[in-house]
């Protein structure tokens, strides 16, 4: 029985992906050699002033309304001073007063009625990096990250479990994903996530002292540190002593926390309204325009996926996992009637194709109608299963109907009898060897005997015919 | 003819009718420079060469008749000129040269004119005296004993001695109205958001404006009317359509309503000051104009409240400064050997050499302010503070076309007299008021002292009614001579 119960809150930092940073034209690409994407705004020289990027404002309303936040009605900037060298002005331009989103919550798998609470969704500007030298002597500056513009999600201490905090990033991330204004890609950093942490006695209504948690570079990470982190207070707790206030490192290697700082150090921002940035409307219109422009969002998604095809709770989630997928399966529908068999041919097919050919999904060329077509193919026994995964690997990146395909490549499934009567022939006289094996009892014998069948046939011999025909004369000869 | 005696309208003519070159004109004030600058330290930077080439090209190749065509102008240290030398006359910024040009630099540059130099200030504007300039005090033109004001000081003292024709300077609780009263031109803060302020080193943002200091009115609309507009670049510059101040100048001004603040006039203000403002403002009901006295009852608040919001707004504008990038950088220092982290010595040595004691003050005073615990007290206070002070003249604006008050309560003090920070502050007590509200304000003559030291008569505005001031004005600059 646990004595203690965690409570989790999560703080999670996201790139819009915006083609220019948040308070000037430069570019916000990855990768780029260090400081080649700045301009004297973003390097914060003496004199220069931030103007707001309207897409990326623009962006934010529409993640704290997928987020079902009270939008604000006019938002300002706040200035948070620090001192760091990746941060050229040693101030950051955030939201403290007016964040763009308020008294949000987003459903999770087994909490759909009572789903976490999100405290806000506000914008900010992110910093630069600091390279450090291996000898440790020497750090380099690199600002090209600095003035990408970011929203921070903070949620309420509202999550019970490490496996919820996973469940509850997972399904922002798809969330984030459907709107179109993020990558969220945690290896590049688009996607950040610190935990904040803490224990009470089961039933207790306060909460105990928190810990907060940083340096997790995967979901898994965030899960893995959590439980950690449990293990570690629970044994403080149960002898006696006090979990202090502090920040912890994720160590993924020696899979433990290590403190950074304790509470003494914690800064005083000292937030104050920018005055370089003015008061920005949030219309009712405009509220509205981006509230009629949301998509429908991966639970409501997965619930009618549920519903309407008779999809398990498992496929629902494979499919609008991925919102090309979601919506190339709803357009494969209108052309093939099994919405079991198209989910399989998607989620396991042709994302597998997909992968191997190094395809990103969303730039197929293979239609739905001919993915259905496809599929009606095998329905009607004109292909095996096994050519329809052949066709998409040849298909995937063309705009080619798969009946005109199959024709001219000769790949129309061998169902006539005599047909492949033939082709046994030859492949027993050919391998007369297997035959004479079989017959000695070598039952293996038999299976590359269909396999020469197959070969013979380009695969398009119908095989459970083959398997039954082979079956058949080659007993019936035993027999004689 | 001595060039260095005419304004830039009289200039502009000479120049397109080709009777002088932008060279010749340009020529005239470096060698007046070099003549009386060792006296006056006006300048904290000049490149008289290529200041020439520049003057020779608009010459050979140039429109001489754009606006500002072969005309030269001083440019205040705090104003970013690319590759050039820009450092709020601070040691924390030796050495910096800004990759890009201010807004107001291009202007200047499109319609014609030719940069000077660069002029001294207080260090970061913080001073009403340029003493806290890392290149020495400027030298009052009238009586080099005292101060120019400040902190456009050296701006002021340029345009004062001739050195230059007109200047730019920035002003956040007075710093061009109070050098040019006490140097003896005019100075002009325009509206909040009516200039732009990209390219100009920030003090405290929500007060900075950049104006012109000139020789007369006509020349303060003048180039009043080149740096105005809408910039993309400046989210709170403003969109107000500009009209061309300078031709729309005029005398007339029977009819308008002048309100005499009762706050402006309190004990403490030289009596000959006061006697000069008030035989002006005779002199205006002569012309038609009605004259009242009024109250702006929250003006004693005025100085508490911008010594609250100037330096919490400077403390972070200056935070940059710390040795990473650009600027003065000091690794370490005695005082330090108990700070472990290198990066924490090097921001203090950095910043304790780099910084003057006034400019330290300041940023301590709104360190203190907007920390958690006081910014409350503090900062959120003054914040309702300035609204009140604002609506004290939007509702007076109700009423008066313009208000009329002295630039500053004494003329040009001593070099070195004032050495309490409390009372330099109250150098300020009348300019400071038109910074909170974000109104429009001018300074021009009012006559002299007994011992001649020049004195200023402020005329304010509503918002972008530059006109009507600049009118009040020229009348009052014409009724002078």
């Amino acid at each position: 029985m646990n004595k203690f119960e965690p409570v989790i809150g999560l703080e999670i930092h996201i790139h819009l992906s915006t083609e220019s940073k948040i308070f000037c034209s430069c570019s916000t690409k990855f990768g780029n050699s260090p400081n080649s994407l700045t301009c004297p705004i973003c390097l914060g020289l003496p004199g220069v002033l931030p103007v707001l990027n309207k897409k990326a404002f623009h962006y934010a309303i529409k993640s704290s309304l997928a987020l079902n936040c009270q939008v604000s009605e006019s938002i300002t900037f706040d200035r948070k001073n620090y001192y760091y060298p990746d941060l050229p002005k040693n101030y950051q331009i955030s939201q403290y007063g007016t964040p763009v989103g308020r008294n949000g919550f987003l459903k999770i798998k087994n909490r759909s009625s009572n789903p976490v609470k999100i405290n806000r969704v506000h914008m900010e500007e992110d910093a630069g990096k600091l390279i450090h030298d291996q000898n440790g002597k020497i750090s380099f500056v690199d600002l090209n990250r600095t003035g990408i513009p970011l929203i921070e999600i903070v949620t309420e201490p509202d999550i019970y479990s490490p496996d919820e905090a996973y469940d509850f990033l997972q399904e922002l991330k798809i969330t984030i994903l459907y709107l179109e204004i993020a990558d969220c890609n945690m290896e590049e950093g688009s996607l950040r996530c610190d935990a904040n942490i803490s224990l009470r006695k089961a039933g207790d209504k306060k909460l105990g002292t928190k810990i907060e948690l940083k340096n997790m570079n995967t979901f898994k990470g965030i899960r893995q540190a959590l439980e950690y982190e449990i293990q570690r207070q629970t044994i403080l707790l149960e002898e006696g002593e006090k979990v202090t206030h502090q920040t912890r490192l994720w160590d993924p290697l020696k899979q433990k926390t290590t403190s950074m700082r304790s509470k003494e150090d914690i800064h005083d921002y000292r937030y104050f309204p920018d005055p370089d940035l003015l008061t920005y409307e949030i219309s009712n219109k405009m509220r509205n325009k981006f509230k009629d422009e949301l998509p429908e969002l991966p639970m409501a998604k997965r619930e009618r996926f549920k519903k309407d095809y008779f999809l398990s709770e498992y496929d629902a989630d494979l499919l609008v996992r991925d919102k090309f997928i979601a919506s190339y399966f709803e357009e494969t529908l209108k052309f093939h009637i099994n919405p079991k068999a198209v989910c399989n041919f998607l989620t396991s097919d042709m994302v597998g194709v997909a992968h191997e050919k190094k395809i990103k999904l969303s730039n197929i060329k293979l239609t739905p109608k001919n993915c259905g077509k496809i599929l009606n193919l095998v329905k009607e026994g004109l292909i095996s299963i096994k050519t329809a995964k052949e066709l998409l690997f040849d298909l995937l990146n063309y705009d080619i109907d798969p009946e005109k395909y199959i024709e001219e490549k000769n790949l129309k499934q061998m169902n006539e009898t005599s047909e492949i009567k033939n082709v046994i022939e030859t492949a027993c006289k050919e391998n007369s060897q297997a035959v004479t094996d079989y017959k000695n009892g070598k039952n293996s014998a038999l299976k590359f005997l269909v396999g020469q069948v197959m070969r013979l046939t380009k695969g398009t011999a119908n095989p459970a015919m083959v398997n039954k025909l082979l079956n058949e004369k080659l007993n019936k000869e035993e027999g004689k | 003819m001595d060039l260095t005696r005419l304004t830039a309208f009289q200039l502009r003519d000479l120049i397109s009718s080709g009777k002088i070159t932008a060279k010749e004109t340009t020529k005239a004030y470096l060698d007046k420079i070099t003549v009386t600058d060792k006296n006056i330290n006006a300048y904290v930077f000049i490149d008289p060469e290529k200041t020439l080439k520049k003057a020779t090209e608009l010459d050979k190749k140039g429109n001489l008749n754009l606006k500002l065509a072969g005309l030269p102008i001083a440019i205040k240290d705090n104003i970013c000129v690319k590759d050039e030398p820009t450092t709020c006359s601070s040691n924390i910024l030796s050495g910096f040269k800004p990759p890009y040009d201010a807004t107001v630099i291009e202007l200047l540059e499109k319609n014609g004119a030719i940069l000077l130099g660069k002029t001294n200030m207080d260090e970061f504007a913080f001073g009403s005296s340029c003493e806290t300039s890392c290149y020495g005090v400027t030298k009052n033109p009238y009586d080099a004993t005292r101060v120019p004001g400040g902190s456009s000081g050296g701006s002021a003292a340029a345009v004062g001695s001739e050195e230059a024709l007109w200047a730019l300077g920035s002003d956040t609780g007075g710093s061009i109205r109070q050098p040019a009263s006490l140097c003896n031109v005019v100075g002009l803060k325009p509206t909040y958001g009516r200039v732009s302020r990209y390219g100009l080193i920030a003090f405290a943002s929500s007060l900075d404006q950049i104006g012109p200091l000139t020789r007369d009115v006509k020349d303060a609309a003048l180039l009043l009317e080149v740096l105005s507009g809408f910039d993309p670049k400046d989210s709170t510059s403003s969109e107000e359509t500009v009209p061309e101040f300078s031709k729309k100048l005029t005398h007339e001004i029977k009819g308008i309503k002048i309100g005499v603040p009762e706050e402006y006039f309190s004990e403490g203000i030289d009596s000959k000051i006061k006697e000069r403002i008030e035989f002006i403002l005779g002199q205006l009901k002569k012309e038609g104009a009605k004259v009242e006295r009024m109250n702006l009852p929250h003006t004693e608040y005025a100085i508490s409240c911008y010594y609250i919001i100037a330096p919490s707004e400077a403390s972070s504008n200056l935070a940059r400064y710390d040795g990473v990038q650009y600027g003065l950088r000091v690794a370490d220092n005695q005082l330090l050997k108990n700070v472990k982290n290198p990066m924490i010595r090097m921001y203090l040595a950095t910043r304790s050499a780099g910084f003057g004691a006034e400019a330290k003050r300041r940023m301590l005073l709104g360190t203190y302010s907007l920390s958690s615990g006081y910014y409350e007290a503090y900062y959120l206070r003054a914040a309702k503070v300035r609204t009140l002070i604002k609506n004290d003249f939007q509702e007076a604006f109700k009423k008066y076309d313009c208000i009329i008050s002295p630039t500053t309560p004494a003329a040009a003090f001593r070099i070195g007299e004032k050495t309490d920070p409390l009372q330099m502050y109250l150098s300020d007590i009348f300019t400071i008021p038109a910074n909170l509200a974000g109104i429009p304000a001018i300074s021009v003559s009012a006559g002299t002292t007994q011992n001649n030291l020049p004195i200023g008569i402020q005329i304010m505005a509503d918002f972008f009614q530059e006109q009507k001031m600049l009118n009040t004005a020229y009348l009052i600059e014409k009724l002078q001579k």
